[in-house]
């Protein structure tokens, strides 16, 4: 179980060689990349710098984490969140969630998203190619995809 | 998490305040120390009270239902009250992943 936020770049194959070096009790390796779209909506953007609150990021990572272990059988599991300045293509977020069975594996990533998306202490500001920048809003779909987690110990409703 | 470790009276306790994202720029800086004032229990409050500081202050705080708080780096809520919190941060609804 490990959280790191970064400026630097992170290599998945790497990541996951070392979550899962010498163990024998893993099935399953479920990892989720978010990357920078190239455009906000139809706009095109041409950086995005990521803000956090540190100490508060560490913690709430730790939170969600740890929520996960309680809901899913994880053999092990790793969040990873750049911060900085990044560009169209650029990795965002990497969550690595690996169990006996992928069952776990698959929904314990998605939740470790969804939670991460709604509550940890990040945010986007967009720049365009025009110079002028704005702060990404928040999405209700975010909310709305953190809510079918409640009261559903391990087994989201679709 | 709602911060609810809130018995404790919160007049004159001296914290200090972070802003994050747009809620900084328009403060204009990262954070400073305030004394809480009397009467000031709930963030809901002391938001009221930041409004009345200064024009920066009341356009920043212009729309409390897009202000999330934080009590000592724990999310809470417009109702939570201050209590013994030593560090109180004010930010737009996330958006990281």
């Amino acid at each position: 179980m490990a959280i790191r936020v970064d400026t630097a770049d992170f290599d998945i194959s790497a990541e996951i060689k070392s979550l899962t070096q010498g163990r024998t009790d893993i099935g399953a390796i479920v990892t989720f990349t978010g990357t920078v779209r190239g455009k906000a909506g139809d706009s095109p953007i041409t950086s995005m710098t990521l803000e956090h609150y540190p100490g508060m990021t560490e913690a709430e990572l730790a939170k969600v984490e740890a929520e996960a272990l309680a809901r899913w059988p994880l053999s092990a599991s790793l969040i990873v969140h750049r911060i900085g300045e990044l560009h169209p293509g650029d990795n965002i977020v990497l969550v690595i969630t690996a169990s006996a069975h992928r069952h776990a594996a698959f929904e314990a990533a998605e939740f470790l998203m969804d939670y991460l998306k709604s509550r940890a202490p990040f945010w986007k500001k967009e720049a365009r190619p025009d110079g002028t920048s704005d702060w990404v809003d928040a999405r209700e779909s975010d909310s709305a995809a953190l809510n079918r987690w409640q009261n559903n110990a391990g087994k989201p409703s679709r | 998490m709602t911060n609810t470790n809130a018995t404790a009276t919160t007049t004159g306790n001296t914290v200090t305040l972070r802003y994050f994202a747009w809620v900084r720029e328009k403060i204009g800086h990262a954070e400073e120390t305030i004394a809480i004032p009397a009467g000031v229990v709930t963030v809901a409050e002391l938001i009221e009270w930041l409004k009345t500081r200064n024009q920066v202050y009341a356009a920043a705080f212009d729309k409390p239902d897009v202000i999330r708080t934080a009590l000592d780096q724990t999310h809470a809520r417009a109702e939570t009250k201050i209590g013994s919190a030593r560090e109180i941060a004010f930010f737009p609804p996330v958006t990281g992943g």
